[in-house]
């Protein structure tokens, strides 16, 4: 990045003379210092997971939650600042509730992921705005079977089996990719989702996190919502476990 | 000029993914006089500690109404507080007109988050300078919300925030255990106790410069000011104070002076940035 | 002098021309954009009766919508469950009971993204139908409907209705349209003997009432739907009741 601080880069109306738009990249950036959010897509369903990072023991478990509910059937988890994102799940909610009041019936993914997308895109446009500081995941299982997409801050978005934004996303991505993903239930994701999100988890510099996780399948009637509290703690155990044996290996290693 | 080259407009990133404006906005939050809050299973408190600007001024008001349920305490800019809280209380008021209920508590604060965000996106604006420890009780119990002129806010066990405000969050920090079980009196005490906290040596807390809000199960927001906080003060009078025993009661009004800036001009160093979270 | 129609030019700025009116300053007397609002129904649904009985409350309506006389459409569910809170049954303009049953689920769809765990109550919903109702009356352009909200409301039952003329009131007996007239009498009377009546008692009260109102309604029909809600059985809508008819009488009738 030779043209940081040579002064192209300090509006998303205007080109770098590589051809870059430095804002828009800056904006990912904040992107990649919040916590490590993944989305699986399965055979019957998509899970999506995340890592909340806890900034304060005087705060209460739960606040800030990483996952929202779009629509019935669509969920949306972002990594980023989450004031932007709660602004971007307000505009989906509002397209879906549109379409719904338009057409009669829920937003197909395709047509949200356009919308949402286009709206972010218009905040890389102009040197009044700035773009988004975060990136989401959206993920839904209707009647075109289950479906996920990312949006970047700016508005590029593609469909995906799996994938990882935040922080980890590197590390993330490489162990989705050892898994099986089209052959797999929900059931086996959310336990592979927790152990990738405890697996990444930074211990040394980020110290407590909280675990997210949220599914949309048959088990769950095509909606989209938390993950039921007893598979919840079974991933989790799971996850803890695999850590463990991770770390003994580790140390019988050495 | 600058400090760096990223921070003349909410709507540059710096390099690092960082917004300077609004890093800077969030230090004026420490600016204003310390506050708490805090709450148990039944009841939520807030603790002020209130200004003068002058030997011959009224101390500022620090506690807001907003609706029976609903109360908020701020430090940093008021002027931006007042904006606010004129939205709260809109907000409020249309809810229980057109619902005959109360607004519930995190719908409140998600709103005003979603009003804030805008502030930090666009050039012609800038953030609120404020930041806002809410209490309230709703259907599901007490709260205490803390907000940030960033547009993040948090629902907390127990906070605070302003000058100095860290020796307060220390002192909660160490009692969080006891909180949830605490009567409304014992809740206040230990408010005060962490406002204390705050204080230098040479100053006290007195009917002056305390005031005390409360709401809970079967109470409307009330503010007890001047006389009213008395009995309370006196049951914390003469105990240890951390770092120092008791003090005589301060010899003049506590000044804006007083506090922060008689170290000089500090410069802006925000210590968690921006939250990413 | 003249303008390109051909008129010739005032005498004085704004004043008549020569065999022109004096056209006077300021808002015209008769408004230019008038419009002629609803100002009459037109599919149209008869009667609701509903009920409290102990522990709950019961609403009744049959599917018939009427054009004019004309029984035209048998199957307009006008009954419907809003939430495990909540039940709604409606009268008068069916278009207008759409409308607003639209608004009122996505009301509730917003409300499940949320997930905060508050739930809308009846009291609410009643109080937002009021509000909604007067506004639109006031504006000459009403939604020709009795609306009857029906549910729990903290554990205990609540019975209110609104008209459209934002007329709102609580009982714990409410039927609108013909029923008005005709069940009422036979609910309060059954009330004064037996003051809290148990769900069986309620529904067979009702039943009765549905089975007179269709003997002397001429918009009525024999199928309809009933609604139940309380805490043993939650908020349940049963579809296709039927009056049993009895014409044995017919064969005396001349």
């Amino acid at each position: 990045m030779s043209s940081i601080g040579t002064g192209y880069d300090l509006s998303a109306s205007q080109f770098s003379p590589d051809g870059r738009v430095f804002q828009v990249e800056y904006a990912m950036k904040a992107v990649e210092n919040s916590g490590t959010v993944i989305g699986l897509r399965g055979k019957d369903g998509v899970v999506l997971a995340a890592e909340k990072l806890v900034m304060s023991k005087l705060h209460e478990p739960g606040t800030n939650k990483r996952i929202f509910n779009v629509d019935r059937h669509v969920g949306m988890a972002f990594s980023g600042l989450i004031a932007d994102a709660r602004q971007i799940v307000d505009i989906a909610r509002r397209e879906a509730a549109n379409y719904r009041s338009q057409y009669g019936v829920s937003i197909p993914l395709n047509y949200l992921n356009d919308r949402v997308s286009m709206y972010m895109h218009a905040y890389t446009l102009y040197s009044a705005v700035r773009p988004y500081g975060c990136s989401v995941i959206l993920a839904s299982c209707g009647e075109e079977g289950p479906t996920m997409y990312t949006i970047d801050p700016s508005g590029v978005s593609y469909g995906y089996h799996g994938c990882a934004i935040g922080k980890a996303k590197q590390s993330a991505k490489t162990e989705i990719e050892k898994l099986k993903l089209s052959g797999m239930t929900c059931r086996e994701l959310v336990k592979e989702a927790a152990k990738i999100i405890y697996l990444v988890h930074d211990e040394l510099k980020d110290k407590n996190f909280e675990l997210e996780l949220s599914w949309m399948c048959e088990e769950s009637g095509g909606r989209h919502e938390k993950v039921p509290e007893h598979v919840f703690l079974e991933a989790e155990k799971a996850a803890k476990q695999a850590m463990e044996a991770d770390s003994d290996s580790d140390t019988e290693d050495m | 000029m600058f400090r760096n080259q990223y921070d003349s407009d909410v709507t540059v990133w710096s390099p690092q993914g960082r917004l300077h404006q609004v890093e800077y906005a969030m230090e004026a939050v420490n600016l204003g006089s310390a506050t708490v809050g805090l709450k148990s299973k039944t009841h939520a408190v807030l603790i002020a500690l209130k200004r003068a600007s002058s030997e011959l001024s009224a101390y500022q008001k620090k506690i807001i109404n907003i609706d029976d349920h609903i109360g908020i305490t701020i430090s940093g800019l008021t002027a931006d507080a007042r904006i606010l809280s004129r939205y709260m209380r809109t907000e409020c008021l249309n809810y229980k007109y057109s619902h005959d209920t109360h607004l519930p508590l995190n719908r409140l604060i998600s709103q005003l988050g979603n009003k804030m965000q805008l502030c930090t996106q666009r050039y012609d604006r800038r953030p609120y300078g404020v930041g806002l420890l809410v209490a309230g009780y709703d259907d599901q119990g007490a709260h205490i919300y803390q907000t940030c002129p960033s547009a993040n806010y948090y629902d907390c066990k127990a906070m605070s925030i302003g000058a100095r405000s860290q020796s307060a969050r220390t002192y909660l920090e160490k009692h969080l255990e006891e909180l949830s079980s605490c009567s409304l009196e014992e809740l206040i005490k230990h408010g005060l106790r962490a406002l204390r906290d705050t204080l230098p040596p040479e100053v006290d807390l007195t009917i002056k410069n305390v005031s005390i809000g409360y709401v809970g199960k079967g109470q409307s927001f009330k503010i007890l000011v001047d006389d009213e906080t008395g009995p309370y003060l006196a049951m914390i009078q003469g105990e240890e104070r951390r770092g120092g025993g008791a003090q005589e009661p301060p010899a003049g009004p506590l000044r804006d002076e007083a506090g922060d800036q008689d170290q000089g001009p500090r410069d802006p160093v925000p210590a968690v940035a921006m939250d990413t979270e | 002098m003249f303008d390109a129609a051909g008129n010739p030019p005032p005498f004085w700025h704004n004043g008549p021309t020569p065999g022109g009116l004096y056209n006077f300053p300021g808002p015209k007397t008769a408004p230019s954009d008038f419009r002629q609002h609803s100002q009459a129904p037109v599919t149209t649904a008869t009667s609701i009766v509903a009920m409290q009985y102990n522990k709950g409350v019961i609403i009744a309506g049959d599917l018939l919508g009427s054009y004019g006389s004309l029984a035209r459409y048998r199957n307009c569910p006008r009954i419907m469950k809003v939430n495990d809170n909540i039940i709604l049954g409606a009268g008068g303009d069916y278009a207008d009971f759409q409308y607003v049953k639209d608004i009122i689920e996505q009301k509730i769809i917003d409300e499940d993204c949320l997930d905060d765990g508050f739930k809308l109550k009846p009291k609410s919903l009643y109080c937002w139908l009021t509000r909604i109702m007067y506004n639109r009356r006031s504006k000459f352009d009403p939604f020709w409907n009795n609306f009857v909200v029906g549910g729990l409301q903290d554990g205990e039952p609540f019975l209110g209705t609104v008209d459209k003329l934002g007329t709102a009131y609580t009982d714990k007996i409410v039927c609108s349209g013909y029923g008005a007239y005709i069940a009422v009498p036979l609910l309060r009377e059954a009330l004064e003997k037996n003051p809290t009546p148990s769900k069986a008692e309620a529904r067979a009260l009702v039943e009765k009432c549905m089975e007179v109102l269709y003997y002397r309604d001429a918009r009525s029909y024999p199928k309809y739907q009933i609604a139940t809600i309380d805490e043993a059985d939650g908020a349940v809508v049963e579809d296709l009741v039927s009056v049993n008819q009895n014409w044995s009488l017919a064969h005396m009738i001349y």
